[in-house]
C-alpha cells in the first residue's frame, strides 16, 4: 500500500522530477556560479511569472491551456509602443502602458473566448491558431498602418520608408523602473521587491477569486459544462469571462517583462511568449486540468534554470552551443506533448471508468 | 419557372461552396483581372502559380487518409516532412545522382515513414480526440530534436556538410546535379513565357489516382466509415484501431514523397526548422478547397492547391503595383489562419 503511494507521487509529479534531474546533471557541466544562478533566477521570476500566472483562469474552467494568451501580449506591445512614441517613461509611461492595454486586450480576449465557444473540446488548438490568425492583424496594424492611419509622431522608431514601426522599440528609458524602485541587494543579488510584490497580489488575488461566486461558477463549469448549465450558470458567459480575465493579465505581465527586457522585438516578442509560459507551468506539474499556483513558480524556476544551463553545458559536452539551444526548444515543445498525451489519456481512462460504474450499477439494478 | 430552377442551382452551389471560399475564389479572379492593368505579365503569373502547385499538392494530398478515417486535420505533416528529409540526405550520402536520387530518396524515406507513423499512429489512438493539439506539438518536438540530430548525425558528404567543421549538415543544400526539377523537366512544355511543369503534374497526378482508387477499394472504404462513424465501424467489424494506424502511415509516407517534390521544385533542402513553416500552409490549403475537419476529397485537394497557391503568387505583385506595400504576406498570414479557424468553429458533420 505505502509503495503505491510512492509509485503513485513518482507518476504524478513526473515532469518536474524529470527536470529536476536534468537541472541536477546541466548544472555542474555548465560551470556557472550559483550566485550567477541565483540573480538570473530572480530576474527571470520577475519577468515570467506573472505572465505564467494568467494561465490559471482557463484551467480554472476547463478551457486547458490558453494558448491565445499571446493576444494580451500584443495588446501590451501596441500599448508599449504608443508610450514609446509619446515619450511617458519611468513609472508613468508603466502605469499608461498597462492603462492602454487594457481595452486592446478585453477586446482581443472577448473575440477569443466568442470563437473558442464556437469550438467547443477543440479550445486548445483553436487558441493556438487564433495567436497566428491574430498575430497577422497585428503586423497589419504596426507594420502598415502605424504612420498613415494611426499617427506616430516620433519618427525615431519609424521604419526608415515611413510607415511601420521598427524591427526592434528601445525602451531604455523604461528599462527595470519597476524592478528598481524598492529593489534590495543582497550579496550581489538584485531582488525587485515591486514586481514581486505585484506577483504576490495576482496571487492573493487569485486565491480571493477561487472562493467569489465568478470563481466557484468557472470551477463549476471546468468540471461539467452540462451540470453547471442546469444549474442555472451562464457557461458561454462564465468561459469567456475567464479568457478575458487571462488575456488581461497576460496584457499586465508583458509590460512587466518589457520593462525587464528594455527593449521591444516588435514582431518577434509575442510569438514565443505563449508557448516558453505554457510550458513553464507544465514542468511545475501543472496538468491540462489542474495547475496551482505553486505549480507556476515551482515551474518558473526549474524550467528557467534548464533554460541558462543548456547552452552552457551543450558547449562543455558536445563544444556546440546549439545544441543547448535546440535542446531546450527540444525539452519546451517535448513537455507541453508529455502533459497533452498524458491529459488524453486520463480523460479516456475517466471516461471508461465512468462507462463501467454505470454498467455495475445497471447490473446491481437487474439482479435486485 | 426555368428562372427558379437557376436560383434554386445556384443556391446549393453557394451553400455547398460555403462563404470563406467564395470569397478567396472571388478574391483570385479578382487579381487575375487587375493583373494585366497593372503591368504584370499574365503567361508568367499563370506559369508561377502552375509551378507551386506543382510543388505543394502532394503535400496537401497527405492530409487526406487521416481526415478520411477522422484523425482530423494532420498537423503531424512535419513526422512525414522528417521522413522526406532523412531520404533526401541519405540519398545524397550514399552518392546517388540525377533522377536516380529522387527515387532512391523515395525508397528511403518509405521505411522511415512507415516507423514514425506506425508509432505516431498508436499514439494517436490512445487520445481519440485530441489528435489536432497533439499532433501539432508531436510535429514541433519532431522538427527540434532532428536539429540536434543533423547536427550529430555522422553525415560526411561534402555537398551537405559544414565546409569548415566536416560535420553537421547546412540549414539550406543545394539539388543542383541531384534531383532539382527531374520531375518538371520531363515533357516540359514553354511557350514563350508560359512554361508547364507536365512530369511534376502527371506524378501528382498518379498519387491522386492512386489515392482516388485506394478510397474506394476495402480497405479505403473501411477508412471512411471509421472516420463518418467509429462506433457503427466498430459494430461492423471493422479493426478501428488498425485502420486508423493504416491512415497515419499513409499520410506520413504522402507527407516525405511530397517534400521530396516541392524540393525538387524549389531546388533546395531546407532542414532544421523550416519544416516548421509548411505545416500550417498545408492544413489552410486543403480547406480552402473545401474539406472539413472530417471530410476531404481529391478535388478538395486540387481546388484548394490552386486556390491557396494562386492567391501567394498573384498578391506579392498586384498588391506592390496597386498600393507600393507589401502586404500581401500579412494577407497570406490572416487568410491561412482565418480559414483554418474557420473549420475549427464548424460543427463537425455525424456524430463521432
Amino acid at each position: 500500500m505505502k509503495q503505491n503511494k510512492v509509485l503513485n507521487f513518482l507518476l504524478n509529479n513526473m515532469v518536474p522530477i524529470m527536470f529536476i534531474i536534468i537541472c541536477a546533471v546541466l548544472i555542474p557541466l555548465s560551470g556557472f556560479s550559483a550566485g550567477y544562478l541565483l540573480n538570473e533566477i530572480i530576474t527571470r521570476m520577475g519577468r515570467n511569472t506573472f505572465l505564467v500566472l494568467c494561465l490559471l483562469f482557463p484551467i480554472m474552467s476547463g478551457m486547458g491551456l490558453n494558448f491565445g494568451m499571446t493576444l494580451g501580449a500584443m495588446a501590451a506591445e501596441i500599448a508599449i509602443i504608443f508610450v514609446a512614441d509619446w515619450q511617458i517613461w519611468g513609472l508613468p509611461g508603466i502605469v499608461l502602458a498597462v492603462i492602454l492595454s487594457l481595452p486592446i486586450s478585453v477586446a482581443l480576449g472577448w473575440l477569443c473566448g466568442t470563437i473558442m465557444n464556437m469550438a467547443i473540446g477543440r479550445e486548445m488548438i483553436t487558441g493556438y491558431i487564433m495567436n497566428f490568425f491574430i498575430g497577422g492583424w497585428y503586423q497589419l496594424v504596426v507594420l502598415f498602418m502605424m504612420g498613415p492611419i494611426i499617427p506616430i509622431v516620433h519618427s525615431s522608431i519609424k521604419l526608415p520608408r515611413g510607415y511601420g514601426i521598427r524591427n526592434t522599440v528601445s525602451l531604455l528609458n523604461m528599462r527595470q523602473t519597476l524592478d528598481d524602485l524598492l529593489a534590495i541587494r543582497i550579496g550581489g543579488i538584485k531582488i525587485p521587491v515591486l514586481t514581486f510584490l505585484l506577483i504576490g497580489l495576482l496571487c492573493l488575488f487569485i486565491v480571493w477569486f477561487r472562493r467569489t461566486k465568478l470563481g466557484q461558477d468557472m470551477r463549476a463549469v471546468g468540471q461539467d459544462m452540462n451540470v453547471a448549465r442546469d444549474a442555472g450558470i451562464k457557461v458561454e458567459r462564465t468561459r469567456i469571462i475567464s479568457i478575458i480575465m487571462s488575456t488581461v493579465f497576460a496584457g499586465f505581465g508583458m509590460v512587466i517583462y518589457l520593462q525587464n527586457m528594455g527593449n521591444l522585438p516588435t514582431y518577434t516578442a509575442h510569438s514565443q511568449i505563449g508557448m516558453f509560459c505554457i510550458a513553464a507551468l507544465l514542468v511545475g506539474g501543472a496538468s491540462v486540468e489542474k495547475a496551482s499556483i505553486s505549480n507556476a513558480f515551482l515551474g518558473v524556476t526549474l524550467f528557467h534554470l534548464m533554460f541558462i544551463v543548456a547552452p552552457a553545458a551543450g558547449t562543455e559536452i558536445i563544444g556546440d552551443s546549439m545544441i543547448g539551444e535546440y535542446f531546450r526548444v527540444f525539452a519546451s515543445y517535448g513537455v507541453i506533448t508529455l502533459a497533452l498525451i498524458m491529459y488524453e489519456m486520463k480523460k479516456r481512462r475517466s471516461k471508461g471508468q465512468a462507462g463501467q460504474m454505470l454498467a455495475q450499477a445497471q447490473r446491481e439494478e437487474e439482479a435486485s | 419557372m426555368g428562372y427558379v430552377g437557376i436560383a434554386e442551382g445556384l443556391r446549393y452551389w453557394m451553400k455547398r461552396m460555403e462563404m470563406p471560399r467564395l470569397i478567396i475564389a472571388g478574391f483570385l479572379v479578382l487579381l487575375y483581372v487587375i493583373a494585366p492593368f497593372v503591368g504584370a505579365d499574365f503567361p508568367t503569373q499563370i506559369t508561377n502559380t502552375i509551378n507551386r502547385f506543382s510543388w505543394n499538392a502532394v503535400l496537401v494530398l497527405a492530409m487526406v487518409p487521416m481526415v478520411h478515417s477522422g484523425c482530423g486535420l494532420n498537423f503531424g505533416l512535419p513526422l512525414g516532412i522528417i521522413s522526406g528529409l532523412l531520404g533526401a540526405t541519405l540519398s545524397i550520402q550514399f552518392g546517388f545522382t540525377g533522377l536516380l536520387s529522387f527515387v532512391m530518396a523515395i525508397v528511403i524515406a518509405t521505411p522511415f515513414s512507415v516507423l514514425f507513423g506506425t508509432g505516431y499512429g498508436t499514439l494517436l489512438n490512445k487520445i481519440k480526440g485530441g489528435e489536432m493539439m497533439i499532433a501539432t506539438y508531436v510535429g514541433f518536438s519532431a522538427i527540434s530534436f532532428m536539429c540536434m540530430m543533423w547536427l550529430l548525425l555522422p553525415y560526411t558528404s561534402p555537398t551537405m556538410v559544414w565546409g569548415l567543421s566536416g560535420a553537421g549538415l547546412r540549414p539550406t543544400i543545394s539539388l543542383e546535379g541531384f534531383y532539382d526539377q527531374v520531375l518538371a523537366n520531363f515533357l516540359h512544355i514553354k511557350i514563350g513565357n508560359f512554361e508547364i511543369p507536365t512530369g511534376s503534374l502527371l506524378f501528382f497526378a498518379l498519387l491522386a489516382f492512386l489515392m482516388w482508387l485506394f478510397l474506394r477499394t476495402k480497405t479505403g472504404t473501411a477508412m471512411t466509415a471509421v472516420g463518418s462513424n467509429r462506433v457503427f465501424a466498430q459494430a461492423a467489424g471493422i479493426n478501428v484501431d488498425r485502420t486508423r494506424t493504416l491512415s497515419v502511415i499513409l499520410s506520413t509516407w504522402l507527407g516525405a514523397v511530397g517534400i521530396l517534390v516541392y524540393q525538387q521544385g524549389f531546388g533546395f533542402i531546407q532542414l532544421y526548422t523550416a519544416p516548421n513553416n509548411m505545416t500550417l500552409p498545408t492544413v489552410s490549403a486543403i480547406l480552402i478547397g473545401g474539406a472539413s475537419v472530417n471530410k476531404a476529397s481529391i478535388p478538395n485537394v486540387i481546388i484548394g492547391t490552386i486556390l491557396f497557391q494562386g492567391m501567394v503568387t498573384m498578391t506579392p505583385t498586384i498588391m506592390n503595383a496597386l498600393i507600393h506595400m507589401d502586404i500581401s504576406e500579412v494577407v497570406r498570414v490572416i487568410v491561412t489562419q482565418g480559414m483554418i479557424l474557420y473549420a475549427l468553429t464548424r460543427k463537425p458533420e455525424g456524430g463521432n
